[in-house]
C-alpha cells in the first residue's frame, strides 16, 4: 500500500510552468484512495479543503489549518503530510491516501485495530491523523523503539491526552505485525 | 420509611481493603443491589468503545462534518480593539454583496457578566466592544469565502477607549472600567447572593468562611504564608466550537459540538421564544469541550438568527484564532495564603485571599478545594473577580480547584517542612478521608516514596525530585437525567438518551450497564445518544455524567426486563420471580427451563417494550440540592505522585513518572477510566509547565493565538504514567459509579511543583514553571517582569 518516495522526487510544481491557472476555479484530477477524482477548485484550495468539501472525505480533520497540530495528516505517495499545508493544485499525480482509504471495505489496518484494543481514542478528532502517521511509521520502520514512536507522533496534538495509549497501541501493532507469518 | 420501599443490602467500602455490607431502604422500582465488580460479567470490564470503529476509520460524524442541502456559511465580524465604542456601522455593502443571504447585527451581547441595570437590546451604533474579538455582526453566504469577503465590506467606525489588560492595573480605583454598572453575581452560571463591586473588582465572596480564622491563626504555634500565581490557560479543543442551525416553520434543529444537548435546547427555546418541543439539538461525535462547550454562546445565537432570516441551514465554525481569543479559558489567580498549625500538624486557622480575572466574565474563583480537603474549624476565604478587557473565561476541567490545589497543596508541603514532618505524615494528621488514606498508602508504595531525599540534595546539574499532592472534587449528580431502554420484538435492545459522548465513552458504559442487567453482551446493545428527541440526559461536565445516567439506564433495563419476563413466564411454566436473564437467555435458577432472549422478545404483544427511568435520589440522601443537580454527601478524592528531573542549566523540567491513585466509585470500564486519567494528568502537566495565554499590553491582542506558540504538552513530553483506580462502593445508586475527568487533573500541577521543589530546593509559586521561570528562581537569570 505504501510506496517509498524516491529521494529526488519533486515535492511540488508538478505542473509545467506554462500551465497557469486561476484566479477562478480550475479543473484538476486527484488520485484519492486509488480512484481518480475530477474536481474543480480555486487555486487557493488546500488539499484538506478539497478532500472534505469537494470529495466529502470528512475523515481528514482540520484543527489549526496551519500545520501546527497534524490532525489533517494524509499520505502523499505514502509519506505523511499535513493536508492543510498542501495546495490541492500542487498534488499533481501523487497518490493521496486518507483515513477512509486505510481499510477500504476490508479488515482494519493493524494500527486501527490496536487503537480500539488499547483505547487510544478519546474525543477522536485527532485520531485519523494520528493513525495515518502511526501506520506510515510502521510501513518504513516495522519495529520502532518507543522513542521512535514518540518522535513520529511529535507533530500531533491530542488535547485529550491519549498519548500513552497511542504509544502502547503502535508498539502492540508492531509486535503483531512481526509475529505474522 | 415511606410506603413501598424495601430493604436491601449493599456492598460498601474499598474492595480488598474494607469491603462490608450495609442495609439501605430503596424505592420499589430500583434494580436490586449490584454486587462488587468481581461477581459481574460486563460492568467493570474494559469493553471496547462502541464508537471505536467509527472513530478509527474516519466515519465518526462530528459537527464540523455535517452538511445539509442548501447550507450557508457564516462568519463573525469581531472587534479589533480591546475597548471601543461603535460610532457608526454600515452593513449595506455586505448585504448587497453577491452570495450573501443574511446579515445579523448583534444588538445585545451574551457570554459575559450581566449588568444588573441592563438596558437590553440597543442599536449596534453606540455599543461598547469590551475585548479584542468581541463579536459585532454575523454574515451568512453561499460559501465561507463570500461570507468573509462580505465581512470586510461592513463599514465600522470605532472610537477606541482606554482599556486595561493587566490584573493588578485593573484593580486600581482609576483603572478604565470594563462594566459601567454592577453585574449579577453568579456561581458556575447559577444566580448567587449579590456581592459588592468597586471599579473592576467584583467581590469578595466570603461565603465559604467558617469559624474565626484570625483567632485560629493567633492560636498557631507555626505560621506559613505565601503568595501563588496561576496563568490563563485556554481550552484548545481540537474540534472548534461549531454548529449547523436549521430553522424551519415546523421548528429549529441544531447540530452542535456541545457538552449538553438538553441544556442547549432549553437555552435556545428561551432565547427564540420556541416551545421545547420545537427545538431539537443533536451531536454525534464531539471533538473536545473541557468545559467550554457547556452553554449557548454568541456564535450560536448568531447562526440561529441567520438561519431564521435566510430560511436556510447555516453553518458556523470558529477558526483557531477565534477559538483562542473567544471560546473561554481558565482564569488567572493570585492567592495569598496564611496557614496556622500546632506542632503536631493540626491546622488551627487558614486564611486565603484570592483574586483573578476571567476577562469580561465571572468565574475566577479558587473552587472548594481548600475549604473541603482538610479539617480546620477556623477558615476564611475571600475571593474576588477582577474584570479586564479580555475575552470571557469559561469553566475548564475542575474550574477553581486546579489553581486552588496548585497553591494549597504546596503550602501544605511548606508547612510539613517547617514542622519537620514528611508531607504524607502531615496529611495523615489533617486529612479525615479514609479513601485518600488508602490512596496515599498505595501511591507511596508504587512511586517508592522512601527514596525521597532532602530538597535540592541531588549533586550535579540534573536534579531529581519526588513530590505528591491530593485532590478533592465534589461528587455531582444531575437529578434531571433520564434514559430509555427499549427491547424490540426481534430481541434487539436500544438505550436512548440525549446524553452526549464528548470522548469519555459514556455510550460504552451505558451499553455495559444495560447488557449486564439483561444478560447480554455490550455489543448487542444499540446506543442512541446525543439527540434531544430522546429522554433528556445530563450534561457532560462537572464529572457527573456516569453518576447521573448509568443508574437510570440500569433501572430502565431492570424494569423492561421485568416486563419481558412477566410476559414470557407462562410459556416457561414458571413464576416471574423464579426467572432471570443470564448468558443471552431467560431461565429458571436451576437453568432447566429457558428461552433465548430473542425467543422471549418474540412473545411480546407489541413491537417493543419501552421504559424511561430518571435518576433516583442517592439512597442515603444528598449532601444538598442545587436546582437540577445535587451534591453527594461525600466527595471524590485522589492522590498523585510525580518524579521529576530539573536541568538547572537549561531550566527544563522533565517529568519522568507519575503515579495516580484515584476514586470514581465503582469503576465501570477500567481502560476508559485510565484514558481519562491520562488526559487529566497530561493536561495538568501542560498547565504546570507550558501553557500560557499572552496578551499584548499595547493592543490587547493575544500574541500566541494558535497551536504552535501556545505551547501544549505532546508525545515527547509524556511521562510514564501508572494509574490505579480504587473499587469504592458506597451503596448510593443502582450503579454506584462516579466521574473521573476532573478528579484526575487537580493534584497534578501541585504534585509536579512539590517534586520540583524537592529537586532544586526552591519553591515555584507561579505558573507556568517554564525554563525562564526555573532559571530565574535559581538566580541564574534576572527575574522576568512577567506578561500582562
Amino acid at each position: 500500500m505504501l510506496k517509498k518516495i524516491p529521494p529526488d522526487s519533486p515535492r511540488c510544481a508538478h505542473r509545467p510552468a506554462h500551465d497557469i491557472v486561476g484566479p477562478g476555479a480550475a479543473p484538476i484530477t486527484l488520485v484519492v484512495n486509488g480512484i481518480a477524482r475530477a474536481l474543480s477548485i480555486v487555486p487557493a484550495t488546500t488539499l484538506a479543503e478539497a478532500l472534505r468539501e469537494q470529495l466529502a472525505l470528512t475523515g481528514t480533520k482540520v484543527a489549526c489549518d496551519r500545520g501546527a497540530c497534524s490532525a489533517c495528516t494524509v499520505w502523499l505517495d505514502g509519506a505523511p503530510v499535513c493536508a492543510c499545508m498542501v495546495l490541492a493544485i500542487d498534488v499533481g499525480d501523487r497518490e493521496v491516501t486518507t483515513i477512509e482509504g486505510l481499510a477500504q471495505n476490508g479488515p482494519l489496518h493493524p494500527v486501527q485495530s490496536a487503537f480500539i484494543a488499547h483505547d487510544a481514542i478519546q474525543c477522536g478528532f485527532c485520531t485519523p491523523g494520528l493513525i495515518m502517521s502511526c501506520a506510515a511509521l510502521l510501513a518504513h520502520t516495522p519495529d520502532p523503539s518507543e522513542s521512535q514512536v514518540r518522535a513520529a507522533l511529535g507533530g500531533h496534538l491530542c488535547r485529550c491526552g491519549t498519548y500513552p495509549h497511542v504509544i502502547a497501541a503502535v508498539l502492540d501493532a508492531s509486535r503483531r505485525g512481526r509475529s505474522r507469518p | 420509611m415511606s410506603a413501598g420501599t424495601r430493604s436491601e443490602h449493599y456492598p460498601v467500602g474499598i474492595a480488598g481493603v474494607s469491603l462490608r455490607e450495609i442495609e439501605r431502604r430503596v424505592g420499589p422500582d430500583e434494580a436490586p443491589p449490584l454486587p462488587p465488580n468481581a461477581q459481574l460479567r460486563t460492568v467493570g470490564q474494559s469493553a471496547p468503545r462502541v464508537n471505536g470503529r467509527a472513530k478509527v476509520t474516519g466515519q465518526a460524524r462530528f459537527t464540523v462534518d455535517v452538511t445539509l442541502p442548501g447550507m450557508l456559511h457564516a462568519r463573525l465580524l469581531r472587534s479589533p480593539y480591546p475597548h471601543a465604542r461603535i460610532l457608526s456601522l454600515d452593513a449595506g455593502p455586505a448585504e448587497r454583496h453577491p452570495g450573501v443571504r443574511a446579515v445579523h447585527l448583534i444588538d445585545h451581547a451574551i457570554g459575559r457578566a450581566r449588568e444588573i441595570a441592563d438596558p437590553g437590546p440597543a442599536a449596534p451604533t453606540g455599543r461598547r466592544m469590551l475585548y479584542v474579538g468581541d463579536p459585532i455582526a454575523a454574515v451568512a453566504a453561499v460559501t465561507p469565502q463570500e461570507a468573509q469577503a462580505a465581512l470586510d465590506l461592513i463599514q465600522v467606525v470605532y472610537q477606541p477607549l482606554p482599556f486595561v489588560i493587566d490584573l493588578e492595573d485593573a484593580r486600581k480605583a482609576d483603572a478604565p472600567r470594563v462594566f459601567e454598572r454592577a453585574v449579577h453575581s453568579e456561581s458556575f452560571g447559577e444566580p448567587a447572593p449579590q456581592l459588592p463591586q468597586h471599579g473592576n473588582v467584583h467581590g469578595p465572596d466570603l461565603s465559604a468562611s467558617r469559624g474565626n480564622a484570625a483567632a485560629g491563626l493567633n492560636a498557631a504555634e507555626v505560621l506559613v504564608e505565601a503568595e501563588f500565581r496561576t496563568q490563563v490557560q485556554t481550552h484548545c479543543c481540537l474540534e472548534p466550537h461549531a454548529l449547523v442551525a436549521d430553522w424551519r416553520d415546523e421548528g429549529l434543529t441544531v447540530y452542535i459540538s456541545t457538552q449538553f444537548t438538553a441544556g442547549i435546547r432549553a437555552e435556545l427555546a428561551e432565547a427564540f421564544g420556541l416551545p421545547l418541543s420545537r427545538v431539537r439539538v443533536l451531536v454525534d461525535a464531539m471533538g473536545g469541550g473541557f468545559g467550554s462547550k457547556s452553554r449557548v454562546g454568541q456564535y450560536v445565537l448568531s447562526a440561529v438568527e441567520l438561519s431564521r432570516r435566510a430560511h436556510a441551514p447555516v453553518r458556523l465554525a470558529l477558526d483557531r484564532h477565534e477559538e483562542q481569543i473567544d471560546s473561554g479559558h481558565r482564569p488567572s489567580t493570585v492567592q495569598r495564603i496564611r496557614l496556622g498549625a500546632r506542632r503536631d500538624g493540626t491546622l488551627t486557622g487558614v486564611s486565603i485571599d484570592a483574586y483573578g480575572t476571567a476577562g469580561v466574565a465571572l468565574g475566577a474563583g479558587v473552587g472548594n478545594f481548600a475549604q473541603s480537603i482538610y479539617e480546620c474549624a477556623h477558615f476564611a476565604l475571600a475571593q474576588s473577580d477582577v474584570f479586564t478587557h479580555a475575552g470571557p473565561g469559561a469553566p475548564m476541567r475542575a474550574p477553581g480547584n486546579v489553581p486552588g490545589a496548585f497553591a494549597y497543596e504546596q503550602i501544605i508541603d511548606e508547612l510539613a517542612e517547617r514542622l519537620g514532618m514528611d508531607p504524607l505524615a502531615l496529611r495523615e494528621r489533617i486529612d479525615a478521608s479514609p479513601v485518600r488514606r488508602e490512596e496515599r498508602r498505595a501511591g507511596a508504595e508504587r512511586i517508592g516514596w522512601s527514596r525521597r531525599r532532602p530538597p535540592g540534595s541531588d549533586p550535579g546539574t540534573l536534579k531529581h525530585g519526588l513530590g505528591m499532592a491530593q485532590s478533592h472534587w465534589p461528587a455531582l449528580i444531575q437529578t434531571n437525567s433520564a434514559c430509555e431502554v427499549r427491547i424490540l420484538r426481534d430481541g434487539s435492545v436500544e438505550v436512548r438518551s440525549s446524553v452526549q459522548d464528548i470522548g469519555t465513552g459514556v455510550g460504552t458504559v451505558l451499553a455495559q450497564v444495560v447488557a449486564e442487567e439483561l444478560g447480554l453482551a455490550p455489543e448487542q446493545i444499540a446506543v442512541r445518544i446525543g439527540d434531544t428527541d430522546f429522554a433528556a440526559g445530563p450534561p457532560s461536565y462537572g464529572s457527573r455524567t456516569s453518576a447521573s445516567i448509568t443508574p437510570p439506564a440500569r433501572n430502565a433495563a431492570y424494569r423492561a426486563l421485568r416486563q419481558l419476563i412477566e410476559n414470557a413466564a407462562p410459556s416457561l411454566g414458571a413464576a416471574p420471580e423464579a426467572l432471570a436473564a443470564r448468558d443471552g437467555r431467560i431461565c429458571t435458577a436451576d437453568g432447566r427451563r429457558s428461552l433465548s432472549f430473542r425467543e422471549a422478545a418474540a412473545l411480546l404483544r407489541t413491537d417493543e417494550i419501552s421504559v424511561v427511568a430518571s435518576r433516583s435520589d442517592d439512597y442515603g440522601g444528598f449532601g444538598h440540592r442545587m436546582g437540577d443537580a445535587a451534591m453527594a454527601r461525600k466527595g471524590l478524592g485522589g492522590v498523585q505522585f510525580a518524579e521529576v528531573a530539573v536541568d538547572t542549566e537549561t531550566g527544563r523540567v522533565l517529568i519522568e513518572r507519575v503515579v495516580a491513585v484515584q476514586d470514581c466509585g465503582r469503576p465501570l470500564n477500567p481502560r476508559q477510566i485510565e484514558s481519562q486519567v491520562h488526559g487529566g494528568i497530561l493536561q495538568g502537566i501542560s498547565y504546570a509547565l507550558y501553557e500560557e495565554r499572552i496578551l499584548d499590553a499595547h493592543t490587547g491582542r493575544m500574541l500566541n493565538p494558535n497551536l504552535e506558540q501556545y505551547k501544549i504538552l505532546r508525545s515527547r513530553e509524556t511521562p510514564t504514567i501508572e494509574v490505579h483506580v480504587l473499587e469504592h462502593y458506597q451503596g448510593e445508586s443502582a450503579t454506584d459509579a462516579y466521574g473521573i475527568a476532573e478528579p484526575s487533573i487537580i493534584a497534578t500541577a501541585p504534585a509536579v511543583a512539590n517534586a520540583v521543589y524537592n529537586a532544586i530546593g526552591v519553591r515555584m509559586r507561579a505558573l507556568p514553571m517554564n525554563p525562564a521561570a526555573i532559571l530565574a528562581a535559581l538566580g541564574r537569570v534576572p527575574q522576568p517582569s512577567g506578561p500582562p
